[in-house]
Order: C-alpha cells, then structure tokens, then sequence
C-alpha cells in the first residue's frame, strides 16, 4: 500500500496535473479565439469570465505540481475579482456606465 | 585707484534720486563732479619722471582673480581722455539735452560707462579686463538706444550689440587661452613671457581671436558697420563713445598686447593690412555720406584704422605716432561731433543737402568746425595737430621693419601709397564737412528751424577741444616727454624719444601731405563729376546687405530647423525618442563588443510556460490589429492576466495577487473613461510611415531582447538574495521574504511609492473637480 501511494505521489499526480494543464490551456486557447473573434462584445466578456475561471483551475494545478499551498489566496482573488469584473462588464454593457451618478 | 574707477558706478547709483530736482537743477552738473575728480586725480601723475603703479584688490584669490590696476602711460593718456573727455561731454549734454527728456537714465548709462572704460583700460587682469570689456558693451548697447521709442535706435543698438559682443566673446577665449599657456591672469606677466606665447602651438588662435575682439569694438573693416547705425545715439553720447573713448578700447587692447605679439609677421600683416584697408575703404565711403554724423561716422573708422595700422608697424616712430593721434583724434573728432550736434540743435537738421551758408549765421561754431576739419584732413598748417600725426605716419609708413614673410613685404611696399589715396578722400571729406555745412549756398527756407548761434554753454567743451587742436599744434612739447613719450614706451617696451618739431624739412613725408592736398582739392572742386563712382563701388554690394542677410538667415534657418523637429506631433517625438535609443544602443553594443550569449546556466522549460507566452503573444498582437474599443481594452486584459499567471508559475504568489487586482483596476478605469477614448479606425498613412514605424518598433524590440540576453550572461557580481532569505526571520520577524524588503529592508521606497499613489490621486481629484473654474481656460 505505501508503495502504491509513493508511487502515486511521485508519478501518476505530476502527469495528471500536466495532462490536466494541456487540456485547460487548449480551452483557454479556444476561448481566447472567442475574446479576439467576437463577434459581439458579451460574447468576449463571457469569453473572459471563462477564462478566469480556467486560470482559477490552472494557479491549483500548479500549486498542486510545486507542492505549495500559498498560491490559494490567488485563486480566491481571481474568483472574486472575476465577479467583480464580469459584473462591471455587463453593467457596462448594459447601461454604458459602470459606477451610477445621482445627478444623473 | 580703486575708488576713482569706481566713482562714476558709486555715483549712478544716487542720480535716480538727484534727478528729481531737474527742473531746478539740471541732472548733469552733479555728474560732472565725477570725470573732473578723476581727470585732478589723474593730472597729477603726468611728468617726465612718470613711473608705473600697481595696486591689487582681492576679488576671486581662488581663481588669481583680483582687481589689479596697472597704471602706465598707455593707460594714463586713456584714463586722462577719458575723464577730460567725459568732463567735456557731460557739460556739453547739460544744454543739449532739455530736462524734459529722461536724464537720470541717461546719465546712469554714461555714468556706468565711465567705469567701465577706466576699468579697461586701468585693469591688469585679463578676466577683469574682460567684465569690464563687456560693461562697456552693455553701457553702450543702452545709450545708443536711449530714444528707445525710434526703430532706428533699437536697430543700431542692437547692432552694435551683437557685433561687439561677437568679439568680445572672442577675445575671452583668447584670453582663457593665454591664461592656460602662461599659468597667469596678469598682462604684465604675460608680456614677460612673450616667448612662450609666441612658441605655442596656439599662437594662431590667440593672435586671431584677440585681434578679433580688438576689431569688432574699434569698428575695423568688415566689423565697421555698427558705427554708422550707432549714430543714432544723442550726440554727447557719439562725441563720447565713438570718437574718444570706447571705439579706441580696442585701439588700446592691440597697444597693451603688442609687446607679445609684434615679434610675428603675422601681427603686422593682421594689424597693418586690415588697417590701412579700414582707413582707404572708411575715408571712401565718408565722402558719399550726406548725414554729418555719418560722415563724422565714417571719418572715425577710417582714423582709427590708421591709428591701427601704426601700431600694426611696431617701429618705434610708428607707436609713438599712433599715441600721438590718438590724442590728437580725440581732440578734433570730440569737437567736430559737438559742433555737429550743435547744427543739428539749431537748424533741425544733419542731412548735408539741405544745410549752407550757415557761417554768416553761426560764426563761432564755423570757426571751431574749420579748425577741427583742417586737423582732421591733416592740412599742412603749423598750428593743427592733425598734420603732425598724418606726417609722422606717412614718415613711419616708409620706414618699416625688415619682413622675412613675402606677404608682409609686399603689404609694407604698398602702404604707402594707400595711406596716401586714403588720405586723399580724407581731404575730399573734410572740405566737404565744412564747406557743405558753413559756406556755399544758403538755403535757410528748406531748414525745419530758423538757424542761429547756440548758447555759449554749448560752445564751451568744443572751445576747450580746440584750443587743445591748437595748444598741441603750437606747443608739442608739452606732451610729448611728460606723457605721449611714457605710453609709446608702455607700448614698445623700450624708452621711446620722439620729437616733434615745428618743421621736420623737406623730407619725402612732407611731399606726400603736399600730394595729399594737391589731389584732394582737385578731388573736391570735381567731386559732383565723378561721385557717380559709387554706383560701381560699392554698388549694390553693401556690408550692412550683408549683416542683414546674415541676421535674416540665421533666424529663418533655424526656425526651419526647429520645425523639422518641433512639429507638435507627439508621434514624431516618439519617433525620434525611439530612434536615438534605438540607434545609440545598437551602436554601443557594437562598439563595445557587448553582446554575451551563454546558454549554461538556463533553467528547462515547461509547457505551461510555453503555454501561457503563447496566449500572451496571441494577445498582445491581436491588440495590435484589433478596430473595436472593447475588444482592443479586453485583450489587453489577457496579457495582463496571463502575466499573473506567469508569476505563478515562477513562483511570486504576491506579484500575482498585486497583478490580478491592477489588471483588473486597469481593464475598469479604460471602460470607466470609454466616452472619451478616441474611436479606433484604420489610419489612413503612407507605406513609407508605416513601414517606417514597423522598423522601429521591431529595432526597439530586438534590441529590448539583446539587451536583456546579455545582461543575463554577464553576471559581475553575486546576487545579494541569500542576504535576504537567510536574515528575514531573523532581522524582519517575518517568512514573507518579499514583505520583509518592502517594509523593512527598503522601507524608504515603498514609503515613496505610496506617497506616489497619493499624489496621483489628488491629481486625478483635481483634474475631475477643478475643471471649468475661473483660470482653466
């Protein structure tokens, strides 16, 4: 059993992790296709919402291959910045504007 | 010494003050007091047992800087015109010039003058001598434009200005470089050693660039053209200034330093030839002049290249000449420009055309302008000072040094007869000057004012001159040991003995003033037959075209230079920032051989990297080809995301956090100012731009890129990390090695960059709420 699981350690995560990396890069790679083609701008922000949700899954696959745990503030930052931007865009989108004036 | 130069300066400080009572008390009588002090001061140094006084003031010990006044007979006779002058001239200005005009302004200019000029010619010290060189300029440039309101004073101030101020520039760098070849700052220091000087490679320099100062300001052909614009001056101020004392500094530089330089041929050739060509081409163009002063204008250059050119020969009876003309100058120039001023008080008018007659009205002051225009044209009467100057240098003109160099053989050949076809015009226009003005036709219906005598005032200082015309004439001995002998000496270096006589004989110098005459009356009866001469020469070509031209062309070209550049375009700037970066580094690694390419120490790629630099690369050029605003602002959100990412992956967790939150800040602020951002349309530019702006910013990158590889491969020195991550704990009380330095290691910078952050804050505040207010526009 402790054979398997340094087995598991050493070998199998490190090219699970990578084949996971490749995977989420090529979809980074696609939706980046989608924020340069459009052709309508909330498709680019959906586009960019979707990406920052991969780079949250790829900063864990890269604490996971380098044995860290202090890129996990990084990944909450992302999630909550993602909100913050996607709402900001769409805001944007919607009304033009992003922060409201009550002269207006 | 010291208070005498500076009593004129010290005085002009309280005449603002003194002016106040004009109206009572005209300005000028306190002036007075200043030249006639100094002129009592001076007098009593005059004596056949004159001998030389030093006195030193500390000024800059550090750079041998002092004020240091050197009082021989050179300086003694100019320090002595220029009071007695200056004495002379200021009771003449008292009744020419009326109380309503500005007198406190003119008088602190004169006064301010005055130190200057006895600074010049008392100081020791070359770099004094320079200040107060400048002084003169500066005094000279004002008084020439005091009646500021007419355009041709500010023309002819100007003028004068840059001419001047062109030599004495150079003649500072002269200067500098005799000072560096001596290890001196003094004049009498140097003259001792004159063998050093004259064996220096610089000799050429020096010799050129103080003959340049000494030309400029004693108006020397072709720098002569500021003279005749000066004329614009009052008259007290031309009497003064271009007659007597600062047209004659330069006069006087040459003197001081001939005693180094007169060794060279190319003294003489320099001196001499620019000289007698001043004299023949000044005494030429006076006789076309139809304004007095302008004749009196072009007298004065034509006499001092004479006085130049004596002092060109550097023969004993040659200076002793020139210091004689130049008292004798002094005198009849100085009563000629009063008697001028007086005319032009009394009949309205200078212009020649319309003045005659004037005798019956004007006794007194005709009798004076026949004495002085006699001396001038160097008339062989017995009692005029001129004719003894003008035979002495037709004397010394043919008795001239041996030359090794054939330039300077055949020069001292021909100068003779150019002194004597110079002299000749100076005949023709001295007749002129008086005869045009005081006999022929009277014409008293064209003059703008009814003519008559002037006040006796006025007629005092041409009096006084005069009689010096006469006293010098008649009694030359006076002169000649107690003074004239020390500064002749002062300038050869050798005891000098000179005797002027009532009759020298019938030596070939006196048939050459008989020639003078002879011709000069021919010239004058026939002169409306043949002036038609100056239609050919000079024609059309003028040196004042010239200046001009010149003016014009330096402020066109380089206005046109200045566009090339300075379109307001801030593309081109950029262009032009770029390119020199690009250019300068290029040419130093080249240079320098700089360029390292070391592939050891590089750590493996991964394919995350590869990964997250391509997306990046995809990006960053998709921006580039990018019409649509948001999609340009959102891609250019990818770059910055991908750079967190790459953060990550080398390993900076808190670069990374620090990047996602301005990224995004970032991506915000362009949508937040999106209105006004410009809208993004194909820019309509030719290939040559274009691809003009790709070679740049593709050379820019690749030299970022060489640049960068480089620096890499050439590691000096051991990195001072290992410091940080071992002290951290220990020293900060912290394991976030990159908080550590931030706070505590380099507080400093992160206290600054904070206060950045404020400012660009309070800046931004600014911007948004303080628009459209009163002084915004």
């Amino acid at each position: 059993m402790k054979e398997l699981s340094l087995i598991l350690e050493d070998e199998v995560i490190p090219i699970v992790t990578i084949i996971c990396l490749v995977i989420i890069s090529i979809s980074i790679a696609l939706l980046l296709y989608r924020v340069i083609k459009g052709p309508t701008n909330p498709d680019r922000a959906v586009a960019l919402d979707a990406i920052g949700i991969n780079l949250m899954a790829m900063v864990g696959l890269v604490a996971v291959l380098t044995y860290t745990t202090k890129l996990n503030d990084v990944i909450l930052l992302i999630g909550i910045l993602l909100f913050i931007g996607t709402i900001a865009l769409a805001k944007f989108l919607e009304k033009g504007v992003i922060i409201d004036r009550k002269h207006n | 010494m010291l208070f005498a130069v500076f009593l004129p300066a010290i005085l002009a400080i309280f005449i603002p003050f003194l002016s106040k009572w004009k109206e009572k008390i005209h300005t000028g009588y306190f002036v007075l007091l200043a030249p006639l002090a100094i002129f009592i001061y001076f007098v009593r140094f005059i004596g056949k047992d004159f001998d030389t006084v030093m006195e030193q003031y500390s000024w800059i010990p550090s750079l041998q800087i002092g004020i240091d006044f050197y009082l021989d007979g050179l300086s003694l006779l100019f320090v002595l015109l220029i009071s007695g002058i200056g004495a002379l001239v200021t009771f003449y200005s008292i009744f020419y010039l009326h109380t309503s005009e500005k007198l406190s302004h003119f008088y602190v200019y004169l006064l301010l003058f005055m130190t200057a000029m006895l600074g010049v010619v008392l100081s020791d010290n070359v770099f004094v001598l320079y200040s107060f060189w400048e002084l003169t300029s500066i005094s000279s440039f004002l008084l020439i434009g005091y009646w500021n309101y007419k355009e041709r004073s500010r023309y002819g101030a100007l003028k004068s200005m840059l001419i001047t101020v062109f030599g004495g520039l150079s003649m500072l760098g002269g200067f500098i470089l005799l000072s560096i070849i001596t290890n001196t700052t003094s004049i009498q220091a140097m003259i001792e050693q004159a063998d050093v000087i004259l064996s220096s490679d610089y000799f050429g320099w020096i010799l050129a660039l103080v003959l340049l100062g000494a030309f400029t300001k004693s108006a020397q052909f072709p720098f002569h053209i500021w003279l005749p614009d000066a004329m614009e001056a009052p008259t007290p101020v031309s009497a003064y200034l271009h007659s007597a004392t600062m047209v004659k500094a330069g006069i006087f530089l040459v003197a001081r330093f001939s005693p180094i330089f007169v060794m060279s041929d190319w003294f003489f050739i320099f001196v001499s030839g620019i000289g007698v060509l001043t004299l023949v081409w000044g005494s030429f163009m006076a006789v076309r002049q139809t304004d007095l002063k302008g004749i009196l204008a072009f007298s004065t250059i034509s006499q001092l290249g004479m006085i130049m050119t004596m002092l060109g020969f550097g023969t004993k009876a040659a200076i002793f000449a020139a210091v004689f003309h130049i008292l004798n100058h002094a005198t009849f120039k100085g009563s000629l420009f009063m008697i001028a001023g007086i005319v032009d008080h009394e009949t309205g008018t200078r212009d020649i055309r319309k003045l005659g007659g004037l005798f019956t009205l004007m006794p007194i002051s005709g009798t004076l302008a026949f004495f002085g225009t006699f001396s001038m044209a160097g008339v062989p009467l017995p009692f005029l000072n001129g004719f003894y100057s003008k035979e002495k240098f037709f004397d010394s003109s043919l008795h001239l040094n041996e030359y090794t160099s054939e330039l300077a053989n055949l020069l001292s050949n021909a100068i003779p007869y150019l002194a004597v076809f110079g002299s000749i015009f100076t005949f023709v226009y001295s007749m002129y000057l008086v005869f045009g003005t005081f006999l022929g036709k009277k014409q008293f219906d064209q003059l703008p004012k009814k003519p008559h005598e002037a006040p006796f005032g006025m007629l005092i200082s041409p009096i006084i001159l005069v009689l010096g015309i006469v006293v010098i004439g008649l009694a030359p001995f006076l002169f000649n040991e107690t003074i004239l002998a020390h500064a002749a000496e002062a300038i050869y270096g050798e005891p000098v003995k000179a005797h002027i006589q009532f009759w020298h004989g019938l030596i070939p110098a006196f048939y050459m003033s008989l020639a003078v005459v002879g011709f000069g009356i021919v010239l004058t009866i026939s002169r409306k037959g043949w002036q038609s001469i100056y239609r050919f020469i000079p024609g059309k070509l003028s040196l004042n075209k010239a200046y001009d031209f010149i003016l014009a062309q330096l402020e066109n070209s380089s206005a046109k230079i200045t566009n090339t550049y300075m379109n307001g375009s801030l593309r081109r700037y950029m262009v032009l920032i770029l390119l020199t970066i690009v250019i300068c580094c290029f040419t130093a690694l080249g240079l320098t051989n700089g360029f390292a390419w070391d592939t050891s120490n590089l750590a493996p790629i991964t394919v995350p990297e590869i990964l997250i630099a391509l997306a990046m690369a995809t990006a960053a050029i998709a921006t580039i080809f990018t019409n649509n605003k948001i999609a340009a602002i959102l891609i250019l959100g990818v770059v910055g995301y991908g750079l967190s990412l790459l953060f990550v992956v080398y390993k900076a967790p808190d670069l990374a956090l620090t990047q996602l939150v301005v990224e995004t800040i970032t991506v915000a602020l362009f949508l937040l100012c999106f209105y006004h951002l410009p809208n993004l349309t194909e820019r309509i530019e030719s290939k040559a731009v274009k691809s003009m702006n790709v070679l740049i910013s593709l050379g820019f990158g690749v030299l970022m890129t060489v640049v960068a590889i480089s620096a890499h491969n050439t590691k000096l020195f051991d990195t001072i990390s290992e410091y940080f991550i071992e002290t951290s704990h220990d020293l900060g009380g912290g394991d976030n090695v990159v908080n550590v330095i931030l706070v505590d290691m380099r507080g400093l910078d992160t206290m600054f960059e904070i206060v950045v952050l404020g400012i660009a804050a309070l800046a931004i505040y600014g911007l948004v709420k303080l628009r459209n207010k009163k002084g915004a526009e």
